[in-house]
């Protein structure tokens, strides 16, 4: 479970959620510019809220009346950005292992073969293509041990032939691992292959609206 | 005269204030480049003070510091380490001269290091000491090189600070920027212009290997 329940102001832009996620797959959806990525960066402490709460199970990760504003790197969450960001400098291997926890149960050689990146672990960062780069993000995400998956447009680069191609390996994370994902697109058609759940934006509120796939 | 021996010696103590430049340097260039804490504006304006007061004044504020009745000086006095007009002296005018070069140039290296690399190491549970050592340091790496090559190589023509707190001892604190000023002072012209030889040979060597470097990053980029 996974609690959202704050406001956060930029300017003349006001994000409000109050949203409880349980899905497995909880989409969020709506227009550019509505407030989606600004709710993944204060999921991941990348951005403050000013002020509510934001909690997973029973782990607070944000409550400012009870003191309370982990920072980033205590929070847990596997964070896949819109530009994915991996380490120039590094090799995929390195990249992958970077957020690697003591004690953690997943292995690389469980999560390379999911995503089919055991033949890329050598190869640097700029040899990659898009769709190679964002399997690389999704297994260094996950080789951190989440406890929860956060994935920006993840497929917003790729183009619609790579994007149905990438599909069955966010199936497979789903599915098999049981992290629970919140997943921000404007893609209908990836609401619909991929999600459990919509929670539609519109201008930093969600909207109660039932979701039409032809939009 | 040994041109060798004072080459060396210029080269030597350089080195030594360049390395000494490297961890307050990183850590004001870091702070200042990712920093949001008051007094950031005084800490930029500080560091980058020696860089436009006249060298000799800032010779005569480190003298004033690190004489035996100085405030610094007293406590080493009675440790009993003697800083001025020895070499510690020379290191110390060379370190304090070069650090705000070395500082500008990291710092923009820093800047120019995408904070969505920081970001997701710290999503990926860095702590910020993690994320700067393995992140933004590495990617800045050109920079804090070019940075080191300028502050070595102003080290190398530190003069005016040099005079002030070390002087001009033969064989002990004589670099060649002094030796080139003494010498022709008392009208050894022709040492003095193979002394401006060497330093010019230094600096070209310096400032070519840097601008290689900078070249090459800004290509890659």
């Amino acid at each position: 479970m996974i609690l959202l329940d704050f406001t956060l102001r930029q300017g003349t832009f006001t994000l409000e959620i109050h949203e409880r996620l349980t899905a497995r797959v909880t989409a969020l959806f709506g227009p550019s510019g509505s407030g989606k990525t600004t709710i993944l960066d204060a999921i991941a402490g990348l951005r403050r809220p000013d002020g509510g709460s934001i909690a997973i199970d029973s782990r607070v990760l944000f409550d400012p009346a009870a003191g309370v504003n982990l920072p980033p790197h205590r929070r847990h969450v596997g964070y896949v950005a819109q530009d994915v960001a991996l380490f120039p400098h590094m090799t995929v291997k390195q990249n992958v292992l970077y957020g690697r926890r003591d004690g953690q149960k997943l292995a690389l050689n469980t999560v390379a073969p999911m995503l089919e990146i055991a033949d890329l672990l050598d190869r640097r960062v700029p040899q990659l293509s898009g769709g190679e780069r964002q399997r690389v993000a999704v297994a260094r995400a996950l080789m951190s041990a989440p406890q929860v998956l956060l994935f920006d447009e993840p497929l917003a680069a790729v183009d619609v032939e790579r994007r149905r191609r990438i599909w069955p390996y966010l199936e497979r994370v789903r599915d098999d691992l049981g992290v629970p994902i919140v997943y921000v697109t404007h893609d209908p058609v990836e609401v619909d292959r991929l999600a459990d759940r919509v929670v539609q934006i519109e201008n930093g509120r969600v909207i109660d609206r039932p979701f039409t796939f032809l939009r | 005269m040994d041109v060798w021996r004072i080459t060396w010696f210029t080269l030597a103590t350089a080195a030594l204030a360049t390395a000494l430049m490297l961890p307050p340097g990183l850590f004001i260039a870091w702070a200042l480049a990712r920093g949001r804490f008051r007094g950031r504006l005084l800490l930029d304006t500080l560091v980058s003070l020696p860089l436009v007061m006249p060298p000799v004044a800032t010779g005569l504020v480190l003298l004033t510091l690190f004489a035996p009745f100085g405030l610094f000086g007293r406590a080493l006095a009675r440790a009993g380490v003697q800083v001025v007009f020895t070499w510690k002296a020379v290191v110390l005018a060379m370190t304090v001269m070069g650090l705000p070069l070395f500082v500008r140039t990291v710092r923009a290296g820093f800047e120019q290091v995408d904070r969505r690399f920081e970001a997701a190491a710290s999503t990926l549970g860095a702590a910020p000491l993690r994320v700067f050592l393995t992140v933004t340091l590495p990617l800045a790496r050109p920079a804090v090189i070019a940075g080191a090559v300028l502050g070595f190589a102003r080290a190398i023509g530190e003069f005016g600070a040099t005079i002030m707190i070390a002087g001009s001892i033969p064989g002990s604190t004589r670099t060649l920027a002094v030796a080139i000023f003494s010498l022709s002072e008392i009208g050894r012209t022709r040492e003095a212009a193979g002394l401006v030889l060497v330093c010019a040979a230094i600096a070209f060597a310096a400032l070519w290997w840097s601008n290689r470097l900078v070249w090459a990053a800004g290509d890659r980029a």
